[in-house]
């Protein structure tokens, strides 16, 4: 497939002989596949199969072809693929600024021009100087921000989604979610999204996969 | 589930081996060391002449006249300390649970737990003896004493102080295993159900909830039954002397400048192993037993009541448990500083530094030498936890019921029964009498309790974390270092906690491991205990529970400094 994008190749996903999910879909860059089912209909598992975390109680085939490259059996820390759950996640024993320098990637070695690249990531999310607070004095929409910001840091060539903004109240959820949507189109990523929301489905805009 | 870390390279590694490496530190000892009991107590020793197979021991240990008192008391003060503390333990959490005073009780706990036995034994022996606290708070006025009465309280020869010993240091342990099975399972749902059937809350506790609870603590309560049966250092203080305990009177013949006596002292030590399996199966039959009952009991559909009685009794009989501790500590420390004390005066004439001074020479060194070896042994423990714990994750090892088990074998299996074994291989192996010896010894005893108190947060933590750590490109180190170990500082330094406190209680394992050699602070409290000097024990035993509360009160204040502008992290 020369094609850039992301690529499922017939993944198949079993637990106890139950197939939980059975895709085989194309994502070009700046697009956004939605895969929408009920809870317990195996959209986290896919999610956890291409990032490399599958617990080992599954049965998984099937190839992740990222960019031309076959990322099946990498580990998860070389796939160069972000993720974004409900919850934000930050790391609660580092400063939000930490939690940034976490994702930024290692390549950039200066101290001055990573606190540098920090201090404009976060006046780029509307929370300039906020680098030394603790994640757990945030709103809920700040720490959403804070870390769409930490994974794009770390330069990911693919957006996983699950369920993100489902957190968030209506007003929040709207603006995190074209943020989201806008950073993933600007920097050309494919984006997979996970949810039970319609209405996450609609702001997406793109085809809708369904899981049942 | 950090899957992905089960990579061929990291598979050649050490990790993988930690659980096995883990097991075979804890009970190849104690396997080895029943061997080394069993052999000598049928008549095989080589080294001291030993050749064929006999019962000649047996039949020695059973000639001894004390032998049907010293295993009486043995089941009788095992039983009835375990089911005593049962009782209460169930008791409180019935009438009180969820309520504030609960809270309270709860916050009590650690500092209560963390009193090493021995240090508690001297403090209950220094309020109840007939020239005690108790006994000098109602004389003259009500008993009519200006002399310590002629009684026999201490070391009386039913073992009652000894069993009152064991409850009030039982109870805390029972209490925290309870509490931490309770979040297992969520009991409020089925009280609440039952109370809206009209149950009256104790009763509605003990159909609902405990049954559930029992199955999650069985293990605790043999460890606590075993225990009870063949503790050493509470008996030499508050047991009885003639007979003694059977354990004691092991300890005796172990310890017997002639060797021969060691024949007799490991056919006693199979005998104690005997009774407790004994006692094991008994209790288990009981369980059955009452069981039956039970079903009997929730079948006849009655509601209950006396809710008041039960909240009452019980809440005094944990507020008079707590005291015995609380108040002998401030009895030891009153003892530590007094000047002339006679009696029935409340509190002495005068208050002194002396003694402490005086012996503050003998005790720095003593004092060392219990650090360096606390610390080794809880590193060691830890590290080996933390290594299992992670390799379970990275390689989807489901440890199971049986692992629990392996957990708590050096805890059920006497101590008396196989550290004598180990003692008597020792004497092949020249590897005891030194520190390295003791530490090792001390591993066996400290490492059930750091993992058993590490393992259930390293487990609830949320593997989402690792999960966004690794997508932002750490690798598997990168999240146990920098993500998991730091998020869990705070248990992990609990688990640390215990583990010293746990080392730092250790007698017998000192002793016979040290041949006598290795002093600290409990071998040296425990030995002064026949001198009958009150001051100078209050100084060992205070000493020796100073050094136990500090790392508990390090575990509360590290992570709430360092940690201080971290709101997430405050009750992880």
């Amino acid at each position: 497939m020369p094609d850039p994008g992301l690529t499922l190749d017939h993944v198949m996903i079993r637990r106890d002989g139950r197939t939980l999910v059975d895709i085989s879909d194309y994502v070009a860059p700046g697009e956004v596949l939605t895969v929408m089912g009920p809870s317990g209909s195996g959209k986290s598992t896919l999610l956890s199969y291409i990032i490399g975390t599958l617990a080992p109680a599954f049965e998984a085939k099937g190839r992740v072809v990222l960019n031309d490259t076959d990322i099946t059996n990498l580990a998860p820390e070389q796939r160069h693929v972000g993720i974004l759950f409900q919850d934000e996640l930050l790391f609660p024993h580092l400063s939000v600024g930490e939690n940034l320098a976490f994702g930024l990637r290692a390549s950039v070695k200066c101290r001055i021009e990573r606190g540098r690249q920090i201090a404009a990531a976060l006046e780029d999310i509307g929370l300039g100087g906020f680098s030394d607070r603790d994640p757990e004095t945030l709103s809920g929409g700040q720490k959403a921000r804070v870390a769409l910001m930490r994974m794009l840091l770390s330069a990911p060539k693919a957006l996983l989604l699950d369920e993100p903004f489902s957190r968030l109240d209506t007003e929040r959820r709207d603006q995190v979610r074209s943020l989201v949507f806008d950073q993933a189109r600007a920097k050309g990523l494919p984006v997979l999204l996970v949810t039970h929301d319609h209405a996450d489905a609609e702001a997406a805009g793109g085809r809708v996969h369904r899981l049942d | 589930m950090s899957a992905g870390c089960n990579t061929p390279s990291a598979r050649a590694r050490f990790l993988p081996w930690a659980p096995l490496l883990t097991l075979a530190i804890m009970v190849g000892p104690v396997v080895a060391g029943l061997l080394g009991t069993v052999a000598p107590a049928f008549g095989y020793m080589p080294a001291l002449g030993g050749d064929g197979i006999s019962l000649n021991a047996f039949t020695m240990l059973f000639d001894w006249p004390g032998i049907t008192r010293a295993s009486v008391l043995s089941v009788t003060t095992g039983i009835v300390a375990t089911g005593l503390s049962l009782l209460l333990v169930a008791l409180i959490c019935a009438a009180w649970s969820g309520s504030h005073a609960f809270r309270i009780i709860e916050r009590m706990l650690s500092p209560l737990l963390s009193v090493p036995h021995a240090a508690a034994a001297f403090g209950l022996a220094f309020l109840i003896a007939p020239s005690g606290w108790i006994a000098r708070a109602t004389s003259p006025w009500l008993t009519g004493w200006d002399r310590p009465p002629d009684l026999l309280i201490l070391q009386d020869p039913y073992g009652l102080s000894l069993i009152a010993g064991l409850v009030v240091k039982e109870v805390p342990f029972l209490l925290l295993m309870t509490l931490a099975a309770l979040t297992q399972i969520r009991t409020s749902q089925a009280r609440d159900t039952a109370l809206a059937l009209g149950y009256a809350p104790v009763t509605a506790w003990f159909k609902t909830v405990f049954p559930r609870v029992y199955a999650q603590i069985r293990l605790p309560v043999f460890a606590v039954l075993a225990f009870s049966m063949t503790v050493v250092d509470v008996s030499l203080i508050l047991g009885p002397t003639t007979p003694p305990t059977l354990a004691v009177q092991i300890l005796r013949w172990m310890n017997d400048p002639d060797l021969s006596q060691r024949f007799l002292g490991s056919a006693a030590a199979v005998w104690q192993l005997t009774l407790v399996i004994g006692a094991l199966i008994l209790w288990r039959l009981g369980e059955i037993g009452v069981g039956h009952m039970g079903r009997r009991w929730v079948a006849s559909g009655r509601r209950g009541g006396a809710t008041r009685s039960f909240k009452a009794v019980s809440l005094t009989a944990a507020i008079l448990s707590a005291s015995a501790i609380v108040f002998g500590i401030l009895g030891l420390l009153v003892w530590s500083f007094a000047g002339l004390w006679s009696f029935p005066d409340l509190l002495p004439g005068a208050f002194t530094a002396k003694t402490w001074m005086r012996h503050a020479m003998n005790l720095w060194p003593i004092i060392t030498e219990t650090l360096i070896i606390a610390s080794i042994a809880t590193l060691v423990a830890l590290l080996l936890t933390i290594a299992c714990l992670e390799a379970e994750e990275r390689h989807g090892l489901r440890p199971g019921s049986w692992a629990l088990w392996l957990l708590y074998v050096p805890l059920i299996v006497p101590q008396i029964a196989f550290l004598t074994g180990l003692q008597t291989l020792a004497i092949y192996t020249g590897i005891d009498g030194n520190r390295t010896a003791v530490i090792a010894v001390h591993i066996i005893f400290v490492l059930p309790y750091v993992f058993l108190s590490l393992a259930d947060p390293f487990r609830a933590w949320d593997a989402r974390y690792g999960h966004v750590a690794r997508a932002l490109g750490a690798g598997c180190n990168g999240v146990l270092w920098r993500v998991r170990l730091p998020m869990l500082l705070r248990p992990i330094l609990t688990a640390a906690a215990v583990g010293f406190a746990v080392s730092i209680g250790q007698f017998l394992p000192t002793l016979l491991a040290g041949a006598g050699r290795v002093q600290t602070l409990t071998t040296e409290a425990v030995a002064l205990a026949s001198g009958g000097d009150r001051r100078v024990i209050s100084v060992y035993a205070l000493s020796q529970t100073a050094l136990a509360l500090l790392p508990f009160a390090l575990a509360l204040f590290l992570p709430a400094i360092v940690w201080r502008n971290r709101k997430g992290l405050r009750h992880a």
